[in-house]
């Protein structure tokens, strides 16, 4: 496979050619912040916050699906880029109920780590408050739809990771949400094989065991990881 | 199918011709205010004056004089009738004896009708769109068999590259240039999409076409399908067009009925099948990776580009997308030479393009005209300018991803880069009108609304921004808002349009910054003034939010 040379913050970075830049730039150790993007499931590029400025390009592209180029300059963290991410999360924050002091996830969370990382420590938009229904009909699991973020990570996995295909989105704009099967509670799914790698995958504290508590909710992605390299380098690290 | 059957065809549909002709208009605009009763009562008039062998009552396409209707017209005489009820069916026969009647006639000399330049619909008001011989009859399928029989694939796309036609979806991309692209995979599967959804408020050329003359849509994707080497096509039409629908399908069977679609179009070794999918009405789903996933039978979500539809689109096979009115314009393009098709139009847009005329305006309906034609003579010379007393302020193109170009700049004429350097775009061509009583920020927060329940919902700008945009533009309506809110809109259009997905997102902030733009002083003079007593700690900029009032209290310090 040809290798390629690229410059990422003004760093040479070698790359192999199906890489994206997001792999190149972690490779190389050079942080690019993400939200809907997960090891080992496809990308979507939903989520705006890995884009990146690439000199010659109009367009701000997504280091998550972007493919390395042979001279790529790529700007990660630019002035402009930085306020873009602040701003994207305090839409994320104003759009649902980001309470994080009574959030199982608190401290765990993926959302809370890139507002603290981004310096997000206020929203200037209005607060939608959105009354959105907890779905706790799962024996095992709660979905708590006032804390999504809509990355669908969860759907995401649940059909390319276990293949079960119970999780969806339904609706459009602001009003999506994730649903189990037909639109029914998740207790009543038939699909569901409660393998838990939804509520691995969930970036917030969406997805829950339940029975934890504030702050009590911390997921193993080395789950997840594991499954996938066994299935795509067929390598069981035990 | 050989030339000498289409010939034939046509001239056994000339020798039907009568001594009259009554076309009565049977497109949507025209059915709603009851023109399949106009039609069915001069057809019963007919029968009872004893006149079946001199009159032929035709159901045709749109006749363009779309707030008029319903609309008959009347051949040889060249008379326009408009309002036309039942009752006046037999007034409507006797004109044809010489006799006056006080029916309300249309004036076919006016500019509306004197500046037009029908090319895409050149057939339209014309032949009966449920007839495909009345389409042979002005010379339908010709361009089809000339270029099976006489001009192979490169030589399709290089006329058609040549003729510098560009999409008339709105963005205005190199027809020619998409096309090579997708002939040029190395795929054994292509496909051909007619993007037929078309979904801005206030627009509907493409519905007119497809009611009007489907076969010539049929015709160009079977064109294209041949030069790109695609042996199936898609139709995606919206389900809000059943009419449109209708049409359609009738056309592809009659067309299969014929050889001209299906295996061995034309006798030839080239197979092509058109098959429907119909929207169920979300609007992003014109956006063409969005429109492929709802082919697939997926949620209608755009994804990003690349790679681009051309070299990876339907079933991940090459893709050519193209709209109802680019392929429309294939066939005279073919029959009458890429040289004639780029001598109309200006210097970078060629050919004409069709506008639906809407709004506060004196004349409502569908134009044609020439690339380059200033929009001053569309809006005030066709349209007739505002309704009476009424003076234009603004005129939006390109529905909500377009904007508002205001009095001022009438005179620029309309093509691709100048509507885009006056912060609007061509579009699709939905062209409305607005008078003096227009408010501007209410057009810019109509728009947003309509964003804001259209957005798909994937990613973050497009999805939370536009509520929080639509909030804003309410706030600075109802007079609630200060300097700051304007600064925050102007901030978030900025992250909207640069950041979103697809296009819709990213073209969602136009109507605001174009309004913004020309009439900024309509936004200022609602803001609040800035409080009194001004909290103590000083204004942050907006890049800088200040460390004051957590609302995140639970965050790690």
């Amino acid at each position: 496979m040809a290798a390629k040379t690229l410059t990422i913050d003004g760093q040479l970075v070698s790359a192999e050619e199906n890489q994206t830049l997001l792999e190149a730039a972690r490779d190389a150790q050079i942080p690019i912040p993400t939200l809907c993007h997960l090891d080992g499931v496809m990308d979507v590029g939903a989520c705006r916050m890995c884009l990146v400025e690439i000199v010659g390009t109009p367009k701000l592209l997504p280091a998550c699906v972007t493919k390395v180029q042979e001279g790529l300059e790529v700007r990660t963290n630019s002035e402009r880029l930085q306020r873009y991410r602040r701003l994207l999360l305090e839409l994320l924050f104003a759009e649902r109920n980001h309470v994080c002091a009574v959030c199982v996830s608190n401290g765990h969370c993926e959302l809370q780590d890139l507002a603290t990382q981004h310096g997000m420590d206020h929203v200037r938009y209005a607060y939608q408050a959105p009354n959105l229904g907890v779905d706790l009909s799962h024996r095992l699991y709660g979905l708590d739809h006032n804390r999504c973020v809509l990355c669908t990570r969860c759907v995401r996995v649940c059909w390319y990771i276990e293949g079960a295909g119970t999780l969806n989105l339904a609706g459009r704009g602001t009003g999506s949400m994730i649903i189990t099967d037909l639109n029914q509670p998740w207790a009543d799914s038939d699909t569901c094989t409660a393998c838990g790698k939804c509520v691995q995958a969930c970036p917030t504290g969406a997805l829950f065991y339940k029975g934890a508590t504030v702050a009590e909710m911390e997921r193993d992605r080395q789950k997840l990881e594991y499954i996938v390299t066994a299935r795509e380098k067929k390598q069981w690290n035990v | 199918m050989l030339l000498e059957d289409l010939i034939k065809i046509k001239e056994a549909e000339l020798a039907r011709r009568k001594k009259h002709t009554l076309r009565c208009c049977l497109a949507a605009g025209c059915i709603s205010s009851q023109g399949q009763a106009v039609k069915d009562a001069l057809d019963q008039a007919v029968q009872a004056a004893g006149l079946a062998a001199e009159v032929e009552v035709r159901g045709v396409g749109c006749l363009r004089l779309c707030g008029e209707g319903p609309l008959v017209a009347v051949d040889p005489d060249g008379v326009l009738f408009q309002k036309i009820r039942p009752e006046d069916a037999p007034a409507l026969l006797s004109t044809l004896q010489g006799e006056t009647s006080p029916l309300d006639r249309g004036d076919l000399q006016s500019p509306f009708f004197k500046h037009q330049l029908p090319l895409v619909l050149e057939n339209s008001g014309l032949v009966d769109p449920d007839r495909i011989e009345s389409y042979i009859a002005a010379d339908g399928y010709l361009a089809l068999r000339n270029v099976l029989r006489e001009m192979a694939p490169p030589e399709v796309v290089s006329a058609i590259t040549k003729s510098g036609l560009r999409g008339r979806g709105g963005a205005g991309y190199p027809t020619g240039l998409k096309w090579a692209t997708v002939a040029k995979t190395k795929s054994t599967r292509r496909f051909v999409i007619c993007n037929a959804d078309e979904g801005d408020p206030g627009a509907f050329m493409d519905r007119s076409v497809l009611e009007s003359d489907p076969h010539r849509v049929l015709e160009g994707m079977i064109v294209a399908g041949y030069a790109v080497g695609a042996e199936q096509g898609f139709i995606y039409v919206r389900a809000e067009y059943p009419l449109a629908i209708q049409r359609l399908q009738n056309a592809i069977r009659q067309a299969k009925q014929m050889g001209l679609l299906g295996s061995g179009v034309f006798e030839s070794p080239f197979n092509f099948n058109i098959d429907i999918r119909i929207g169920a009405g979300a609007f992003v789903c014109g956006e063409e990776t969005a429109l492929m996933a709802s082919v697939e039978g997926r949620r209608g979500q755009p994804r990003p580009r690349p790679p681009f539809p051309a070299e990876s689109g339907l079933f991940g096979q090459p893709t050519l997308i193209n709209n109802v009115e680019t392929f429309a314009n294939v066939p005279p393009i073919i029959l009458k030479g890429p040289e004639w098709f780029a001598s109309i139009g200006t210097d970078k847009s060629k050919g004409t393009k069709v506008f639906a005329l809407a709004g506060k305006i004196q004349t409502t309906g569908l134009i044609e005209v020439p690339m380059g034609t200033p929009l001053r003579v569309i809006v005030e010379t066709m349209g007739g300018g505002a309704p009476a007393g009424g003076q234009i302020k603004a005129v939006q193109t390109g529905g909500p991803s377009g904007g508002c170009i205001p009095a001022s700049h009438l005179d620029t004429p309309v093509d691709y880069e100048s509507l885009t350097t006056l912060g609007s775009i061509m579009g699709s061509g939905g062209m409305i009108v607005m008078d003096q009583t227009t408010d501007m920020v209410d057009v810019a927060r109509f728009f947003m609304e309509f964003c804001r329940d259209e957005s798909c919902g994937k990613c973050v700008p497009c999805r939370a921004g536009t509520v929080q945009l639509h909030e804003l533009l309410a706030k600075i309506l109802a007079r609630q808002a200060t300097q700051r809110d304007l600064d925050r809109l102007e901030e978030l259009c900025d992250l909207v349009k640069h950041t979103s997905l697809c296009g819709l997102g990213q073209t969602a902030p136009n109507p605001v910054l174009s309004t913004l733009r020309f009439f900024r002083h309509e936004y200022l003079e609602r803001l609040q003034p800035a409080h009194p007593n001004p909290p103590s700690a000083p204004p942050t900029p907006a890049t800088q939010p200040p460390n004051t009032a957590p609302v995140n209290p639970g965050a790690p310090a």
